[in-house]
């Protein structure tokens, strides 16, 4: 029996000719990430190690994102604990808040991560890296403490999903539409444990940032990891970003998957998630008018240079909706001067819109915007659940950057479509 | 090992933003956590919450987060044991790095009833509704597992080797 993509390299990774689903297997790490939240944690309890020593100073890489510019005076004591422990150990890739940005943005712009690594961080969303054809997964601060000390984690190994993608999305149709979809499709809990796996001619037409925004969310189907085929994207994207060796893992012929879905991009509708679930899923043709008070835009979701530049597109030369709060957030310093040198920035704000400084803020109800009882907001965040942008009585509908654009100037749930785009 | 105590009862897909929601988050310290624990699913919890007491829940308990806040602030509460149908994975290992004794069990989950009187046995995965007068097997941990559990955590386990 072969093995799939993601248990190639965790075979690797352990030293291990061959493993299989099920085995409890200890590997070898190539990135440990942390943010101004989980970070403090895993440092005290790196401390109860009573070990002063760290893994790879080069391969340990500190982010302040969640409550940052700081929030109030505790999230400036954690980030401060951070970037102590990260002075003190000499750590290369600590980034202050003039050269960081949401880490799953920043972690790939900054060539840290490529094909083949181990990757795990103390943030769900850890899998993102899965676009580049590496095995990353989200853990919580005792493994990163762990890791942070000795260089390993242990886990099972995964059994996997196969999603064999067709055909090209249509017009307004973006990595959003696609991983909405599927969760509608599998449920949030239908890959729990597993692999996604995404393979086929497909993903030629989906651009990096749309498979960054689709690994980014297999975590809200439960995946322990999403995972794409690398192709010449991939490879020039990492050209590009990094100058770290890659290592290209196929799956084998007969790799054994629990499950197979077919899925062809052209038949994907516009898609939206309903609250509190991101598997409560309807397309934008059957919605009837849903009115909205807060529009985001950003996120280590869809906070990329092509979610502005769709999302400018579908807003220049409008206004957004007479008493409706648009927050735009681009996902990274360098995104952040991109859109800005591009002229995306100031489409927004001739549209009515407020940008924000790269952080977490609104994403988790943290700052920035966060809603109260009654509100509903339309974001390009990745999750919905009761009381995650703020008050337990709002809401929050799940979107591609298309489709919070086109809402956030009619001030209800629409498409660009609707704008005659 | 073992746990008894009252149930606290919840259903399906119970997210860490329920758990300990995110505007808490500026703090790690489990007292201050605990007392913030499922304050928006179930705002008396943390009045009626006594030590020893055990917590049920349907499919994908603690989805969503990395946050180890959350199995953090259910210990600190009191909880000394959490019976789901199926846990959400990042929380399962969290549950276990930290010693929060988590265990899986359809049938438990299913037929235990808020306030039922309830007793784990963490060695055979037995599962005792004293209220009802029933028991079910749930899922016992593989040695690996129970080696981190045993230890009090992955810290003390690494420690020790
Ligand atoms: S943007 Fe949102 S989902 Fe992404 S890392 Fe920040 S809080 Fe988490």
């Amino acid at each position: 029996m072969g093995m799939t993509m993601t248990q190639k390299i965790l075979a690797a990774h352990a030293g291990l000719e061959k493993v299989s689903s099920g085995q409890l297997i200890e590997v070898n790490l190539d990135i440990v990430l942390g943010n101004d939240v989980t970070a403090p944690v895993a440092i005290r309890e790196m401390e109860k190690l009573n070990t002063k020593k760290i893994f790879d100073k080069d391969k340990i890489a500190l982010v302040p994102d969640h409550f940052t510019p700081n929030k109030d005076i505790k999230s400036a004591e954690n980030c401060k604990c951070m970037r102590e422990f990260a002075i003190d150990h000499d750590i290369t890739n600590y980034f202050e808040i003039g050269e960081m940005g949401i880490e799953h943005a920043l972690l790939p712009e900054k060539g840290l991560v490529v094909a083949g690594d181990v990757i795990i961080g103390a943030d769900s969303h850890t899998c993102t890296y899965g676009a580049l054809g590496a095995f990353s997964t989200g853990v919580g601060s005792t493994d990163m403490a762990a890791g942070m000390a000795t260089g390993q984690a242990w886990f099972k190994v995964p059994s996997a999903l196969r999603f064999i993608l067709t055909g090209k999305p249509s017009k307004w149709v973006s990595g959003k539409d696609i991983i909405l979809h599927i969760i509608g499709m599998i449920g949030v809990d239908g890959a729990r444990y597993k692999s996604m796996e995404f393979v086929g001619d497909g993903i030629e037409n989906l651009t990096m940032d749309d498979r960054f925004t689709i690994a980014n969310m297999a975590i809200e189907a439960g995946a322990k990891n999403g995972i794409f085929k690398v192709d010449r994207n991939t490879i020039k994207y990492m050209n590009e970003h990094s100058v770290k060796p890659y290592t290209i893992y196929r799956a084998d012929e007969d790799a054994v998957y629990d499950e197979n879905y077919e899925i062809d991009l052209s038949k994907i509708r516009p898609t939206i998630a309903f609250p509190h679930l991101p598997e409560n899923t309807h397309t934008i043709d059957n919605i009837e008018d849903i009115k909205i008070d807060q529009v985001v835009i950003g996120s280590c979701t869809n906070g990329r240079l092509d979610d502005l530049r769709i999302a400018a597109k579908v807003m220049e030369g409008r206004t957004v909706a007479k008493g409706m709060r648009v927050i735009v957030f681009p996902a990274t310093q360098k995104i952040y001067l991109q859109a800005l040198e591009e002229g995306l920035l100031s489409t927004f704000i001739k549209a009515g819109a407020v940008v924000s400084t790269p952080t977490c803020g609104p994403c988790l109800g943290g700052h920035m915007g966060v809603l109260a009882a009654g509100e509903r907001a339309v974001s390009t965040t990745n999750r919905n659940f009761v009381g995650r942008m703020g008050h337990v009585e709002s809401e929050v509908y799940l979107a591609s950057p298309a489709i919070a654009a086109a809402s956030a100037v009619t001030g209800k749930i629409s498409g660009p479509e609707e704008l005659g785009l | 090992m073992k746990a008894k105590g009252q149930v606290h009862r919840y259903g399906d897909n119970v997210d860490t933003d329920v758990i300990i929601p995110a505007r808490y988050l500026n703090t790690s310290d489990p007292k201050e956590l605990a007392e913030k624990c499922m304050i928006d699913i179930d705002k008396d919890f943390i009045v009626k919450v006594k030590p020893g007491d055990i917590m049920v829940a349907g499919k994908n308990f603690g989805c969503g987060s990395s946050r180890e806040h959350a199995p953090i602030a259910i210990k600190a509460s009191g909880i000394s044991c959490v019976i789901a149908e199926t846990f959400a994975r990042i929380f399962y290992r969290n549950s276990i790095n930290i010693g929060l004794p988590i265990i899986e069990c359809e049938e438990a989950s299913k037929d235990i009833e808020a306030n039922d009187e309830v007793e784990v046995d963490f060695d055979s995965g037995k599962i005792y509704n004293l209220t009802k007068n029933k028991h079910y097997q749930g899922q016992a941990f593989p040695d690996f597992m129970q080696r981190i559990i045993k230890a009090e955590g992955l810290i003390n386990y690494i420690k020790q080797r």
